[in-house]
Protein backbone atom coordinates (compact mmCIF):
# COMPACT_ATOMS: atom_id res chain seq x y z
CA UNK A 1 0.00 0.00 0.00
CA UNK A 2 2.65 2.76 -1.57
CA UNK A 3 1.28 5.77 -2.13
CA UNK A 4 3.83 8.59 -2.31
CA UNK A 5 4.57 11.14 -5.20
CA UNK A 6 8.20 9.58 -5.38
CA UNK A 7 7.11 6.25 -5.68
CA UNK A 8 4.09 6.11 -7.73
CA UNK A 9 1.06 4.97 -6.06
CA UNK A 10 -1.71 2.48 -6.45
CA UNK A 11 -4.46 4.16 -8.30
CA UNK A 12 -7.77 3.05 -8.94
CA UNK A 13 -9.33 -1.01 -7.68
CA UNK A 14 -9.16 -4.41 -9.05
CA UNK A 15 -12.09 -5.60 -10.20
CA UNK A 16 -11.71 -8.27 -7.15
CA UNK A 17 -11.77 -5.32 -4.58
CA UNK A 18 -14.76 -3.97 -5.94
CA UNK A 19 -16.43 -7.41 -5.62
CA UNK A 20 -15.19 -8.22 -2.40
CA UNK A 21 -16.63 -4.86 -1.21
CA UNK A 22 -20.14 -6.35 -3.06
CA UNK A 23 -20.02 -9.08 -0.93
CA UNK A 24 -19.17 -7.70 2.35
CA UNK A 25 -21.81 -5.13 1.88
CA UNK A 26 -24.19 -7.85 0.84
CA UNK A 27 -22.94 -10.48 3.49
CA UNK A 28 -23.84 -7.67 6.35
CA UNK A 29 -27.05 -6.46 5.41
CA UNK A 30 -28.15 -10.06 5.58
CA UNK A 31 -26.58 -10.97 8.83
CA UNK A 32 -28.07 -7.29 10.11
CA UNK A 33 -31.80 -8.82 8.24
CA UNK A 34 -31.53 -12.39 9.95
CA UNK A 35 -30.59 -10.52 13.48
CA UNK A 36 -33.84 -9.01 13.05
CA UNK A 37 -36.05 -11.86 13.12
CA UNK A 38 -39.37 -9.84 13.74
CA UNK A 39 -38.60 -7.15 10.64
CA UNK A 40 -38.83 -10.64 8.80
CA UNK A 41 -41.85 -11.86 10.06
CA UNK A 42 -43.60 -8.20 9.89
CA UNK A 43 -42.65 -7.99 5.91
CA UNK A 44 -44.38 -11.25 5.90
CA UNK A 45 -47.41 -9.90 8.15
CA UNK A 46 -48.27 -7.20 6.10
CA UNK A 47 -49.07 -8.87 2.87
CA UNK A 48 -50.72 -11.76 4.33
CA UNK A 49 -53.09 -9.87 5.94
CA UNK A 50 -53.98 -7.63 3.16
CA UNK A 51 -54.57 -11.55 0.95
CA UNK A 52 -56.16 -13.33 3.68
CA UNK A 53 -58.29 -10.75 5.17
CA UNK A 54 -59.05 -8.05 2.68
CA UNK A 55 -58.78 -9.89 -0.48
CA UNK A 56 -61.11 -11.90 0.87
CA UNK A 57 -63.60 -9.45 2.23
CA UNK A 58 -63.11 -7.74 -0.85
CA UNK A 59 -63.44 -10.63 -3.64
CA UNK A 60 -67.34 -10.14 -3.94
CA UNK A 61 -67.31 -6.78 -4.20
CA UNK A 62 -64.94 -6.64 -6.60
CA UNK A 63 -64.96 -8.62 -9.78
CA UNK A 64 -61.89 -8.97 -12.30
CA UNK A 65 -62.49 -8.69 -15.78
CA UNK A 66 -60.25 -10.44 -18.32
CA UNK A 67 -57.15 -7.99 -18.18
CA UNK A 68 -53.61 -8.64 -19.74
CA UNK A 69 -51.69 -10.53 -18.78
CA UNK A 70 -54.13 -12.90 -17.24
CA UNK A 71 -56.09 -15.11 -19.88
CA UNK A 72 -59.32 -16.04 -17.94
CA UNK A 73 -60.95 -14.71 -15.09
CA UNK A 74 -59.56 -14.54 -11.84
CA UNK A 75 -59.86 -14.66 -8.15
CA UNK A 76 -59.19 -11.14 -6.46
CA UNK A 77 -56.16 -12.67 -4.23
CA UNK A 78 -55.01 -14.10 -7.80
CA UNK A 79 -54.88 -9.95 -9.15
CA UNK A 80 -53.60 -8.32 -5.69
CA UNK A 81 -50.88 -11.07 -5.27
CA UNK A 82 -48.28 -8.77 -7.22
CA UNK A 83 -48.91 -5.61 -5.69
CA UNK A 84 -48.52 -7.19 -2.67
CA UNK A 85 -45.29 -8.17 -3.80
CA UNK A 86 -43.91 -5.12 -4.79
CA UNK A 87 -45.85 -3.88 -1.64
CA UNK A 88 -43.00 -5.79 -0.03
CA UNK A 89 -40.26 -4.49 -1.91
CA UNK A 90 -41.58 -1.05 -1.40
CA UNK A 91 -41.63 -1.32 2.61
CA UNK A 92 -38.47 -2.99 2.25
CA UNK A 93 -37.11 0.19 0.10
CA UNK A 94 -38.22 2.09 3.03
CA UNK A 95 -36.83 -0.03 5.96
CA UNK A 96 -33.57 0.50 3.86
CA UNK A 97 -34.12 4.15 4.19
CA UNK A 98 -34.91 4.48 7.78
CA UNK A 99 -31.93 2.09 8.37
CA UNK A 100 -29.54 4.54 6.35
CA UNK A 101 -31.00 7.35 8.43
CA UNK A 102 -30.50 5.27 11.67
CA UNK A 103 -26.96 4.52 10.73
CA UNK A 104 -26.35 8.20 10.04
CA UNK A 105 -27.70 8.95 13.21
CA UNK A 106 -25.61 6.52 15.07
CA UNK A 107 -22.34 6.92 12.99
CA UNK A 108 -22.55 3.77 11.45
CA UNK A 109 -22.91 5.59 7.86
CA UNK A 110 -18.99 6.82 8.52
CA UNK A 111 -17.89 3.35 8.05
CA UNK A 112 -19.09 2.86 4.98
CA UNK A 113 -18.40 6.49 3.34
CA UNK A 114 -15.01 6.34 4.29
CA UNK A 115 -14.14 3.56 2.25
CA UNK A 116 -11.68 4.07 -0.63
CA UNK A 117 -13.95 2.64 -3.12
CA UNK A 118 -15.92 5.14 -5.08
CA UNK A 119 -18.74 6.41 -3.03
CA UNK A 120 -21.32 5.70 -5.97
CA UNK A 121 -20.50 2.08 -6.13
CA UNK A 122 -20.80 1.22 -1.94
CA UNK A 123 -24.41 3.30 -2.65
CA UNK A 124 -25.12 0.97 -5.18
CA UNK A 125 -23.80 -1.94 -3.63
CA UNK A 126 -25.97 -0.92 -0.74
CA UNK A 127 -29.07 -0.99 -2.97
CA UNK A 128 -28.02 -3.91 -4.65
CA UNK A 129 -28.06 -5.68 -0.44
CA UNK A 130 -31.38 -4.40 0.15
CA UNK A 131 -32.96 -5.55 -2.91
CA UNK A 132 -31.37 -9.20 -2.43
CA UNK A 133 -33.12 -8.71 1.30
CA UNK A 134 -36.26 -7.79 -0.12
CA UNK A 135 -36.08 -11.17 -2.95
CA UNK A 136 -35.86 -13.19 0.23
CA UNK A 137 -39.76 -11.61 1.49
CA UNK A 138 -40.94 -12.16 -1.60
CA UNK A 139 -40.34 -15.58 -2.43
CA UNK A 140 -41.13 -16.20 1.18
CA UNK A 141 -44.27 -14.78 0.36
CA UNK A 142 -44.90 -16.45 -2.62
CA UNK A 143 -44.53 -19.85 -0.90
CA UNK A 144 -47.19 -19.15 1.95
CA UNK A 145 -49.15 -17.92 -1.14
CA UNK A 146 -48.79 -21.02 -3.36
CA UNK A 147 -50.80 -22.65 -0.45
CA UNK A 148 -53.73 -20.07 -0.46
CA UNK A 149 -54.08 -21.29 -4.20
CA UNK A 150 -52.70 -18.16 -6.24
CA UNK A 151 -50.22 -20.71 -8.32
CA UNK A 152 -48.40 -18.64 -11.25
CA UNK A 153 -46.79 -21.03 -13.95
CA UNK A 154 -43.70 -22.83 -12.75
CA UNK A 155 -41.62 -20.65 -14.96
CA UNK A 156 -43.14 -17.58 -13.49
CA UNK A 157 -41.64 -18.09 -10.74
CA UNK A 158 -38.00 -17.60 -12.39
CA UNK A 159 -39.26 -14.80 -15.38
CA UNK A 160 -40.35 -12.39 -12.39
CA UNK A 161 -36.66 -12.47 -11.09
CA UNK A 162 -35.77 -10.21 -13.16
CA UNK A 163 -38.45 -8.10 -12.76
CA UNK A 164 -38.37 -8.15 -8.94
CA UNK A 165 -34.58 -6.89 -8.86
CA UNK A 166 -35.63 -4.31 -11.20
CA UNK A 167 -38.34 -2.79 -9.25
CA UNK A 168 -36.44 -3.64 -6.10
CA UNK A 169 -33.86 -1.61 -7.08
CA UNK A 170 -36.04 1.38 -8.07
CA UNK A 171 -37.41 0.95 -4.78
CA UNK A 172 -34.44 0.44 -2.71
CA UNK A 173 -32.77 3.67 -4.78
CA UNK A 174 -36.46 5.67 -4.00
CA UNK A 175 -35.53 5.30 -0.29
CA UNK A 176 -32.11 6.01 -0.52
CA UNK A 177 -32.62 9.53 -1.78
CA UNK A 178 -35.71 10.14 0.57
CA UNK A 179 -33.26 9.05 3.17
CA UNK A 180 -30.83 11.88 2.09
CA UNK A 181 -33.71 14.45 2.59
CA UNK A 182 -34.18 13.31 6.30
CA UNK A 183 -32.54 15.01 8.62
CA UNK A 184 -33.48 13.20 11.89
CA UNK A 185 -35.20 9.79 12.43
CA UNK A 186 -38.32 11.69 13.82
CA UNK A 187 -38.75 12.90 10.49
CA UNK A 188 -38.97 9.14 9.03
CA UNK A 189 -43.15 9.15 10.10
CA UNK A 190 -43.80 11.61 7.31
CA UNK A 191 -42.88 9.09 4.34
CA UNK A 192 -45.24 6.61 5.49
CA UNK A 193 -47.62 9.62 5.14
CA UNK A 194 -46.41 11.20 2.51
CA UNK A 195 -44.56 8.26 0.16
CA UNK A 196 -45.32 4.87 1.12
CA UNK A 197 -49.41 5.23 1.47
CA UNK A 198 -49.75 7.73 -1.20
CA UNK A 199 -47.78 5.33 -4.15
CA UNK A 200 -49.31 2.17 -2.91
CA UNK A 201 -53.14 3.20 -3.25
CA UNK A 202 -52.25 4.85 -5.80
CA UNK A 203 -51.57 2.58 -7.80
CA UNK A 204 -52.51 -0.89 -9.48
CA UNK A 205 -51.90 -2.92 -6.96
CA UNK A 206 -55.50 -3.37 -5.73
CA UNK A 207 -57.36 -2.49 -8.41
CA UNK A 208 -57.02 -2.71 -12.42
CA UNK A 209 -56.81 1.18 -13.62
CA UNK A 210 -59.74 0.73 -16.00
CA UNK A 211 -62.29 0.48 -12.51
CA UNK A 212 -59.66 3.87 -11.24
CA UNK A 213 -60.70 5.27 -14.78
CA UNK A 214 -64.30 4.71 -14.51
CA UNK A 215 -64.66 6.33 -10.95
CA UNK A 216 -62.07 9.61 -11.62
CA UNK A 217 -60.21 10.05 -14.46
CA UNK A 218 -58.26 12.06 -12.97
CA UNK A 219 -57.23 9.71 -10.07
CA UNK A 220 -56.59 7.35 -13.22
CA UNK A 221 -53.52 9.76 -14.64
CA UNK A 222 -52.37 9.94 -11.38
CA UNK A 223 -51.79 6.16 -11.06
CA UNK A 224 -50.78 6.09 -14.77
CA UNK A 225 -47.90 8.57 -13.96
CA UNK A 226 -46.88 6.36 -10.37
CA UNK A 227 -43.33 4.70 -10.96
CA UNK A 228 -44.92 1.61 -8.49
CA UNK A 229 -47.82 1.38 -10.56
CA UNK A 230 -45.53 0.04 -13.32
CA UNK A 231 -43.20 -2.04 -10.94
CA UNK A 232 -46.49 -3.67 -10.06
CA UNK A 233 -47.48 -4.53 -13.99
CA UNK A 234 -43.83 -5.31 -14.57
CA UNK A 235 -43.95 -7.40 -11.50
CA UNK A 236 -47.56 -8.95 -12.76
CA UNK A 237 -46.81 -9.76 -16.43
CA UNK A 238 -43.43 -11.33 -15.39
CA UNK A 239 -45.12 -13.90 -12.60
CA UNK A 240 -46.80 -14.74 -16.06
CA UNK A 241 -43.99 -15.28 -18.38
CA UNK A 242 -44.69 -11.80 -20.02
CA UNK A 243 -43.11 -8.43 -20.85
CA UNK A 244 -44.54 -5.11 -20.21
CA UNK A 245 -42.45 -3.00 -21.85
CA UNK A 246 -43.86 0.17 -20.54
CA UNK A 247 -43.51 -0.70 -17.40
CA UNK A 248 -39.56 -1.87 -18.35
CA UNK A 249 -39.14 1.53 -19.92
CA UNK A 250 -40.56 3.43 -16.64
CA UNK A 251 -39.44 1.43 -14.00
CA UNK A 252 -35.58 0.98 -15.37
CA UNK A 253 -35.53 4.83 -16.01
CA UNK A 254 -36.83 5.75 -12.53
CA UNK A 255 -33.85 3.17 -11.39
CA UNK A 256 -31.47 5.86 -13.16
CA UNK A 257 -32.81 8.65 -12.22
CA UNK A 258 -33.44 7.74 -8.37
CA UNK A 259 -29.77 6.01 -8.11
CA UNK A 260 -28.59 9.43 -9.86
CA UNK A 261 -30.57 11.93 -7.14
CA UNK A 262 -28.84 9.97 -4.30
CA UNK A 263 -25.47 9.57 -5.77
CA UNK A 264 -25.40 13.19 -5.85
CA UNK A 265 -27.25 13.53 -2.84
CA UNK A 266 -24.51 11.89 -0.75
CA UNK A 267 -21.31 13.48 -2.82
CA UNK A 268 -19.57 15.38 -0.78
CA UNK A 269 -18.90 18.36 -2.70
CA UNK A 270 -22.75 18.70 -4.08
CA UNK A 271 -24.83 16.97 -1.67
CA UNK A 272 -28.21 17.92 -1.09
CA UNK A 273 -27.72 16.22 2.73
CA UNK A 274 -27.79 19.16 5.59
CA UNK A 275 -24.52 19.57 6.93
CA UNK A 276 -23.61 21.09 10.47
CA UNK A 277 -23.63 20.04 13.93
CA UNK A 278 -26.54 18.23 15.00
CA UNK A 279 -27.71 18.70 11.93
CA UNK A 280 -27.08 15.00 10.44
CA UNK A 281 -24.12 14.78 8.31
CA UNK A 282 -23.06 12.23 5.05
CA UNK B 1 4.48 -20.39 16.24
CA UNK B 2 0.51 -20.23 15.53
CA UNK B 3 -1.14 -19.72 12.21
CA UNK B 4 -1.80 -16.00 13.17
CA UNK B 5 1.67 -15.90 14.58
CA UNK B 6 3.09 -17.11 11.50
CA UNK B 7 1.11 -14.27 9.57
CA UNK B 8 2.24 -11.39 11.46
CA UNK B 9 5.77 -12.86 11.18
CA UNK B 10 5.32 -12.80 7.43
CA UNK B 11 3.97 -9.19 7.34
CA UNK B 12 5.80 -6.18 5.73
CA UNK B 13 5.77 -3.08 8.07
CA UNK B 14 3.86 -0.71 6.60
CA UNK B 15 5.15 0.94 3.72
CA UNK B 16 7.96 4.16 4.50
CA UNK B 17 6.69 7.75 4.41
CA UNK B 18 7.58 9.32 1.24
CA UNK B 19 10.30 11.46 1.96
CA UNK B 20 9.39 14.77 2.50
CA UNK B 21 5.72 14.43 2.01
CA UNK B 22 3.73 15.44 4.96
CA UNK B 23 1.17 12.43 6.11
CA UNK B 24 -1.53 15.37 6.50
CA UNK B 25 -1.56 18.62 5.18
CA UNK B 26 -4.24 20.90 5.71
CA UNK B 27 -4.05 24.17 3.24
CA UNK B 28 -5.92 27.48 4.37
CA UNK B 29 -9.11 25.33 4.94
CA UNK B 30 -12.29 27.47 6.00
CA UNK B 31 -15.56 25.56 5.89
CA UNK B 32 -18.98 27.38 6.67
CA UNK B 33 -22.46 26.12 8.24
CA UNK B 34 -24.69 28.92 6.19
CA UNK B 35 -23.63 31.68 7.77
CA UNK B 36 -21.77 30.56 11.03
CA UNK B 37 -18.21 29.95 10.31
CA UNK B 38 -16.98 27.08 11.55
CA UNK B 39 -13.24 27.09 10.20
CA UNK B 40 -11.76 30.17 9.25
CA UNK B 41 -8.08 29.73 6.90
CA UNK B 42 -6.69 26.90 9.21
CA UNK B 43 -3.01 25.47 7.73
CA UNK B 44 -0.67 22.93 9.21
CA UNK B 45 0.74 19.36 8.65
CA UNK B 46 1.15 16.14 10.34
CA UNK B 47 4.37 14.63 9.72
CA UNK B 48 4.67 11.08 9.62
CA UNK B 49 5.76 8.89 12.21
CA UNK B 50 4.28 11.64 14.25
CA UNK B 51 2.09 12.90 17.30
CA UNK B 52 -0.40 15.79 16.90
CA UNK B 53 -2.34 16.59 19.21
CA UNK B 54 -5.70 19.04 18.17
CA UNK B 55 -6.51 20.54 21.10
CA UNK B 56 -9.81 22.49 21.23
CA UNK B 57 -13.03 23.47 22.95
CA UNK B 58 -16.04 21.46 22.41
CA UNK B 59 -17.42 23.46 19.04
CA UNK B 60 -13.99 24.64 18.08
CA UNK B 61 -13.99 22.73 14.69
CA UNK B 62 -12.16 19.75 15.15
CA UNK B 63 -15.19 17.17 13.80
CA UNK B 64 -15.26 19.29 11.18
CA UNK B 65 -12.15 19.25 10.41
CA UNK B 66 -12.33 15.68 10.74
CA UNK B 67 -15.22 15.42 8.45
CA UNK B 68 -13.36 17.19 6.38
CA UNK B 69 -10.24 14.97 5.89
CA UNK B 70 -12.03 12.25 6.12
CA UNK B 71 -14.27 13.40 2.54
CA UNK B 72 -17.62 13.42 4.80
CA UNK B 73 -17.96 16.68 4.27
CA UNK B 74 -16.93 18.44 0.87
CA UNK B 75 -14.18 20.94 1.12
CA UNK B 76 -15.59 24.60 0.31
CA UNK B 77 -12.20 26.61 0.76
CA UNK B 78 -8.54 25.56 0.87
CA UNK B 79 -6.91 22.13 0.03
CA UNK B 80 -6.23 18.50 1.79
CA UNK B 81 -3.87 16.32 0.64
CA UNK B 82 -2.99 12.84 3.07
CA UNK B 83 0.67 12.07 2.04
CA UNK B 84 0.19 13.89 -1.05
CA UNK B 85 -2.66 13.07 -2.25
CA UNK B 86 -5.71 15.49 -2.57
CA UNK B 87 -8.58 14.16 -0.68
CA UNK B 88 -10.82 16.16 -3.31
CA UNK B 89 -8.97 14.69 -6.65
CA UNK B 90 -8.04 11.17 -5.52
CA UNK B 91 -10.05 10.27 -2.73
CA UNK B 92 -9.83 6.95 -3.03
CA UNK B 93 -5.69 7.06 -3.08
CA UNK B 94 -6.08 9.48 0.05
CA UNK B 95 -8.41 7.48 1.95
CA UNK B 96 -6.76 4.44 1.64
CA UNK B 97 -4.13 5.45 3.46
CA UNK B 98 -5.91 6.87 6.26
CA UNK B 99 -7.62 5.21 9.44
CA UNK B 100 -10.60 6.94 11.28
CA UNK B 101 -11.48 6.45 14.82
CA UNK B 102 -14.90 9.12 15.14
CA UNK B 103 -15.86 10.43 18.47
CA UNK B 104 -19.50 8.74 18.14
CA UNK B 105 -18.88 4.77 18.36
CA UNK B 106 -19.40 3.61 14.82
CA UNK B 107 -19.39 -0.33 15.79
CA UNK B 108 -22.26 -2.58 14.83
CA UNK B 109 -23.57 -3.42 18.02
CA UNK B 110 -25.32 -6.78 16.91
CA UNK B 111 -22.85 -8.10 15.04
CA UNK B 112 -19.82 -9.77 16.63
CA UNK B 113 -15.82 -8.16 17.06
CA UNK B 114 -14.83 -10.83 13.60
CA UNK B 115 -17.93 -10.10 11.75
CA UNK B 116 -17.14 -5.61 12.46
CA UNK B 117 -13.74 -6.42 11.32
CA UNK B 118 -14.41 -8.08 8.31
CA UNK B 119 -16.82 -5.74 7.45
CA UNK B 120 -14.50 -2.95 7.60
CA UNK B 121 -11.79 -5.13 5.41
CA UNK B 122 -14.25 -5.47 2.93
CA UNK B 123 -15.44 -1.85 2.36
CA UNK B 124 -11.23 -1.77 1.95
CA UNK B 125 -11.32 -4.50 -0.67
CA UNK B 126 -8.95 -7.12 1.50
CA UNK B 127 -10.48 -10.65 0.44
CA UNK B 128 -12.06 -12.48 2.80
CA UNK B 129 -9.13 -15.14 3.74
CA UNK B 130 -6.51 -12.01 4.39
CA UNK B 131 -9.26 -10.41 6.67
CA UNK B 132 -9.97 -13.27 8.89
CA UNK B 133 -5.78 -13.33 9.44
CA UNK B 134 -5.48 -9.74 9.97
CA UNK B 135 -8.80 -9.62 12.15
CA UNK B 136 -7.14 -12.46 14.42
CA UNK B 137 -3.78 -10.75 14.53
CA UNK B 138 -5.28 -7.39 15.63
CA UNK B 139 -8.07 -9.32 18.14
CA UNK B 140 -4.89 -10.36 19.70
CA UNK B 141 -2.88 -7.46 19.43
CA UNK B 142 -5.74 -5.54 21.73
CA UNK B 143 -6.42 -8.98 23.82
CA UNK B 144 -9.58 -9.36 22.90
CA UNK B 145 -8.96 -12.28 20.62
CA UNK B 146 -11.47 -14.82 23.16
CA UNK B 147 -13.70 -12.14 22.20
CA UNK B 148 -13.73 -12.66 18.67
CA UNK B 149 -17.18 -13.91 18.68
CA UNK B 150 -19.32 -12.27 20.91
CA UNK B 151 -21.82 -9.45 20.19
CA UNK B 152 -19.95 -5.79 20.04
CA UNK B 153 -22.86 -4.28 22.79
CA UNK B 154 -21.48 -6.84 25.29
CA UNK B 155 -18.12 -5.02 25.41
CA UNK B 156 -17.19 -2.36 27.90
CA UNK B 157 -16.72 1.21 26.78
CA UNK B 158 -12.74 0.70 26.82
CA UNK B 159 -12.69 -2.49 24.94
CA UNK B 160 -15.06 -0.86 21.73
CA UNK B 161 -12.41 1.73 21.71
CA UNK B 162 -9.70 -0.91 21.20
CA UNK B 163 -11.79 -2.71 18.90
CA UNK B 164 -12.43 0.71 17.10
CA UNK B 165 -8.92 1.52 16.80
CA UNK B 166 -8.10 -1.68 15.41
CA UNK B 167 -10.40 -1.60 12.89
CA UNK B 168 -8.82 2.04 11.30
CA UNK B 169 -5.62 0.23 11.52
CA UNK B 170 -6.92 -3.20 9.86
CA UNK B 171 -6.06 -1.78 6.06
CA UNK B 172 -2.63 -0.61 7.28
CA UNK B 173 -3.25 2.99 7.01
CA UNK B 174 -0.08 5.54 7.32
CA UNK B 175 -2.48 7.87 8.83
CA UNK B 176 -4.55 7.56 12.25
CA UNK B 177 -6.93 10.05 12.70
CA UNK B 178 -8.89 9.65 16.47
CA UNK B 179 -11.48 12.23 17.24
CA UNK B 180 -11.69 12.54 20.96
CA UNK B 181 -11.55 9.00 21.18
CA UNK B 182 -10.96 8.79 24.88
CA UNK B 183 -14.29 10.70 25.92
CA UNK B 184 -16.22 8.94 28.57
CA UNK B 185 -13.60 6.44 29.32
CA UNK B 186 -12.45 5.39 32.68
CA UNK B 187 -8.99 7.08 33.68
CA UNK B 188 -7.14 3.73 33.23
CA UNK B 189 -9.26 2.89 30.20
CA UNK B 190 -7.61 6.65 28.59
CA UNK B 191 -4.25 5.87 29.56
CA UNK B 192 -4.03 2.19 27.94
CA UNK B 193 -5.82 3.77 24.49
CA UNK B 194 -2.81 6.34 24.66
CA UNK B 195 -0.14 4.28 25.09
CA UNK B 196 -1.70 1.98 22.30
CA UNK B 197 -1.65 4.55 19.78
CA UNK B 198 1.81 6.03 20.74
CA UNK B 199 3.41 2.71 20.68
CA UNK B 200 1.79 2.72 16.74
CA UNK B 201 3.80 6.33 16.31
CA UNK B 202 6.58 4.72 17.63
CA UNK B 203 6.85 1.47 16.36
CA UNK B 204 4.64 1.59 13.09
CA UNK B 205 6.17 5.09 11.76
CA UNK B 206 2.12 6.12 11.41
CA UNK B 207 1.33 9.53 11.83
CA UNK B 208 -1.26 10.48 14.12
CA UNK B 209 -3.81 13.71 14.78
CA UNK B 210 -5.63 12.76 18.12
CA UNK B 211 -8.01 15.78 18.97
CA UNK B 212 -8.73 15.95 22.35
CA UNK B 213 -9.82 18.77 24.74
CA UNK B 214 -7.87 17.40 27.32
CA UNK B 215 -4.69 18.73 28.47
CA UNK B 216 -3.12 15.59 30.39
CA UNK B 217 -3.20 13.90 26.78
CA UNK B 218 -0.80 16.13 26.05
CA UNK B 219 2.98 15.22 26.27
CA UNK B 220 6.06 18.06 25.41
CA UNK B 221 7.38 15.75 22.28
CA UNK B 222 4.00 16.23 20.37
CA UNK B 223 3.52 18.26 18.11
CA UNK B 224 0.54 20.69 19.05
CA UNK B 225 -2.61 22.70 16.99
CA UNK B 226 -4.81 24.64 18.81
CA UNK B 227 -8.14 25.14 17.26
CA UNK B 228 -10.74 27.90 18.75
CA UNK B 229 -13.47 29.25 17.42
CA UNK B 230 -12.63 27.79 14.06
CA UNK B 231 -9.32 29.72 13.80
CA UNK B 232 -5.59 27.82 14.18
CA UNK B 233 -4.04 30.11 17.11
CA UNK B 234 -0.79 28.31 17.42
CA UNK B 235 0.87 24.91 15.66
CA UNK B 236 4.26 23.64 16.34
CA UNK B 237 6.33 21.54 19.20
CA UNK B 238 4.37 21.73 22.67
CA UNK B 239 7.78 22.96 24.38
CA UNK B 240 7.54 25.86 21.51
CA UNK B 241 3.76 26.54 21.69
CA UNK B 242 4.06 26.98 25.70
CA UNK B 243 7.14 29.65 25.54
CA UNK B 244 5.69 31.48 22.63
CA UNK B 245 2.63 31.82 24.91
CA UNK B 246 4.94 32.85 28.03
CA UNK B 247 3.39 29.96 29.93
CA UNK B 248 4.90 27.22 32.24
CA UNK B 249 2.65 24.49 30.90
CA UNK B 250 -0.14 23.68 27.95
CA UNK B 251 -3.14 24.67 30.57
CA UNK B 252 -1.96 28.19 31.03
CA UNK B 253 -0.70 28.17 27.61
CA UNK B 254 -4.41 27.40 26.04
CA UNK B 255 -6.12 29.95 28.45
CA UNK B 256 -3.50 32.62 27.19
CA UNK B 257 -3.93 31.94 24.01
CA UNK B 258 -7.96 31.35 23.73
CA UNK B 259 -8.40 33.96 27.09
CA UNK B 260 -10.59 31.13 28.22
CA UNK B 261 -9.90 29.88 32.13
CA UNK B 262 -9.88 26.21 33.00
CA UNK B 263 -10.74 24.05 35.75
CA UNK B 264 -9.05 20.89 36.78
CA UNK B 265 -6.77 20.05 33.45
CA UNK B 266 -9.98 20.87 31.15
CA UNK B 267 -10.90 24.08 29.82
CA UNK B 268 -14.06 25.27 32.16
Amino acid sequence: MTSTTATPARTGFSPSEYIVCLNGIVWREALRFLHQRERFVSALVRPLVWLFIFAAGFRQVLGISIIPPYETYILYEVYIAPGLMAMIQLFNGMQSSLSMVYDREMGNMRTLLVSPLPRGYLLFCKLLAGTAVSLLQVYAFLVIAWFWDIAPPTIGYLTVLPALVLSGLMLGALGMLISSGIKQLENFAGVMNFVIFPMFFASSALYPLWRVQEGSPMLYYVCQCNPFTHAVELIRFALYGKMNWVSLAVVGGCTVVFMAGAILAYDPSRGLVRRGPGGGEA
Amino acid sequence: MTATDAHIASQPLPDAAPAGQPALSIGNVSHSYGPRRALIDVDFTVAPASFTALLGLNGAGKSTLFSLVTRLFGIQTGRISIFGHDISRAPGEALRLLGVVFQPRTLDLDLSLTQNLLYHAALHGISRREARLRSAEVLDRIKLADRAASKVRDLSGGQMRRLEIARALLHRPRLLLLDEATVGLDVKARADILDHVRQLVTEQGIGVLWATHLFDEIMPSDDLVVLHQGRMLAHGKVSRVIAEAGAQDVNTAFMRLTGTATLNGKPA
